[in-house]
């Protein structure tokens, strides 16, 4: 054992990548092969909601720099107002099929409980973020949003909290705190993707008929 | 450019008008969202069906 091996324990850096790279090896996080059960539409609908929201975060952010007069005054920001919605549109269509899809392969099987949790929480967070999305539009269809919402989140007790007829507090929850939060969850999620690799079909786990045969006996 | 530059592009369908709501007992739903829904699970059946192309290579 090299020095070099020996203090790997004694440090907090060296027991952190000890167990970082336990868990996830090089050849786990970038993988150059998948199973054959992956050569299937259904399991291209991750990567396409990775896709959309890669668009989606390029066309905010061009968003963010030139403003709303930029936005709803100039032909090439209605441009790239229509891109960061459609965007959304296909990032939120393509999530809840990735959703369909996991939901009746019962993609939380051997041990991907986690990955269901992650999953689950990037969808309740994305809602959030699309919500506030159509607060800071500076249009009509805004305000109109925001003051029907603004009954219902009172009604709950958290308009105090989150006022939504607040353009500067919605403008921050959709730009910053949401995007945040909901990066890192993906991040996660797609950790425990690499992790515990992607669900298999019923019919391709061995460990389903493992636990029937289990049951029956 | 102006906006008159990219009407050749222009969406097929003429969305410059307030939409049309469908009513169901309590249940009020646009019209542009069903299509949304119906598309979406179009394609959750196809991609499911439809074979995915196989690698030459292997």
């Amino acid at each position: 054992m090299t020095s070099y091996e020996g203090v790997h324990g004694q440090t907090w850096t060296g027991r952190l990548r000890h167990r970082v790279v336990a868990e996830l090896p090089p050849e786990k996080l970038l993988p150059d092969r998948q199973p054959a059960y992956v050569s299937s539409w259904i399991y291209v609908f991750g990567v396409l909601t990775l896709a959309a929201l890669l668009v989606v975060l390029g066309s905010g952010a061009v968003l963010a720099v030139k403003g709303p007069s930029w936005w709803h005054g100039s032909s090439v920001g209605h441009f790239f107002n229509s891109l960061h919605l459609w965007s959304v549109e296909l990032f939120m269509a393509f999530m809840v099929i990735h959703l369909w899809g996991k939901f009746f392969m019962a993609a939380w099987r051997g041990r991907r409980a986690m990955t269901w949790i992650t999953g689950a929480i990037c969808f309740l967070g994305s809602i959030g973020t699309a919500f506030t999305g159509y607060l800071v539009q500076q249009n009509l269809d805004s305000q109109w949003i925001s003051t029907q919402a603004k009954d219902g989140l009172n009604s709950v007790g958290i308009g105090s909290v989150f006022n939504v007829l607040d353009f500067g507090q919605m403008l921050m929850w959709h730009i910053v705190l949401l995007p945040t939060v909901v990066g890192i969850v993906i991040a996660v999620h797609l950790l425990q993707v690499r992790r515990r690799g992607v669900v298999p079909p019923f019919d391709a786990d061995p460990t389903v008929g493992a636990n029937t045969s289990e049951v029956s006996s | 450019m102006h906006l008159s530059d990219l009407r050749p592009i222009a969406a097929p369908i003429n969305l410059d008008h307030p939409g049309r709501y469908l009513h169901w007992g309590v249940i009020q739903i646009s019209v542009a969202n069903v299509v949304v829904i119906a598309i979406m699970l179009v394609l959750f059946v196809v991609a499911i069906l439809l074979p995915f192309p196989k690698d030459r290579d292997r």
